[in-house]
């Protein structure tokens, strides 16, 4: 792995605004594949141990994402992103809301703006996250940092299994 | 109602406020000549940090001193830690879809 992508990631809380920056070795159009095609997103979106799935995605303005988070022990978190902009290979915007398992969103959402650029083969990606409540990223936070207990916990009975024979 | 403790740094005269007393404990009166809103506004703002727990509130004799609870603020920055490494851990996971795609491209 090349450690020299840049990597920022700043929130500005007045603003309710995160920030992310982040630089990839590879071409610009492999990037916004990564970026908007499900059944490449469902492979790194969801931060292990968390699994992600997509149960469908309609990629165009107005067009929508509906897919759960999974942690270790099955629990589904359903969230729904509609797309309110798209700039081929460029820009594009979407809407992101929790919702139930029947797509009943739950408001407010998070604004999200991807901006795609390339220069000698590496990607740089910008993404703004605005939230019109900070506490519903300490929800996301809270789904994520349960789930790295729980691997954590099933490796040590793993190893405490192991150690028995 | 629970304070959301992000909303209660939100405000630029709350800030203001946090950085006044991270130096030394103050008095309303004191705090409040900083700022050209009235002593009013300044208590709307100290009670919101008080019921978020970022400032804490201490009797001396007649006066009442406020400080800064550094432990709560500590908080946030650890939180904004975790949430900074769960985004690390999702690009380390797509250097590696990258990189499959780009093996599968050849």
């Amino acid at each position: 792995m090349n450690n020299d992508l840049l990597f920022d990631f700043t929130v500005d809380k007045s603003k309710k605004t995160v920030y992310i920056t982040r630089e990839f070795d590879a071409e610009l159009s492999l990037v916004w594949d990564a970026f908007t095609k499900a059944e490449l997103i469902d492979q790194w979106i969801a931060p292990a141990p968390m699994t992600a799935k997509t149960k469908y995605q309609d990629f165009k303005v107005g067009g929508k994402r509906f897919y759960a988070m999974i942690s270790p022990d099955g629990k589904e978190s359903w969230a729904i992103q509609e797309y309110t902009s798209i700039t081929p290979k460029t820009n594009f915007k979407m809407y992101n809301a929790f919702a139930d398992e029947n797509e009943n969103a739950q408001l407010p959402g998070s604004e999200w703006d991807h901006t795609f650029s390339e220069e000698n083969g590496t990607t740089k990606v910008f993404i703004t996250i605005y939230n019109e409540s900070l506490e519903r990223m300490e929800r996301i936070l809270d789904g994520f940092t349960i789930g790295m207990r729980m691997s954590l916990e099933n490796l040590e009975n793993l190893l405490t299994t192991l150690s028995k024979k | 109602m629970r304070r959301d403790i992000f909303q209660a740094i939100a405000d630029p005269t709350r800030r203001a406020i946090i950085a006044l007393i991270a130096i030394q404990a103050m008095t309303p009166n004191a705090i409040a000549d900083n700022f050209h809103s009235t002593r009013q506004s300044v208590s709307k703002h100290l009670r919101i940090l008080t019921e978020c727990e970022l400032v804490k509130q201490e009797q001396q004799g007649r006066e009442i001193y406020y400080s800064l609870e550094i432990k709560k603020l500590k908080e946030v920055d650890k939180w904004l830690d975790q949430f900074r490494k769960l985004w690390e851990t999702r690009f380390n996971q797509l250097d590696k879809v990258l990189s499959t795609m780009k093996k599968q491209k050849k």
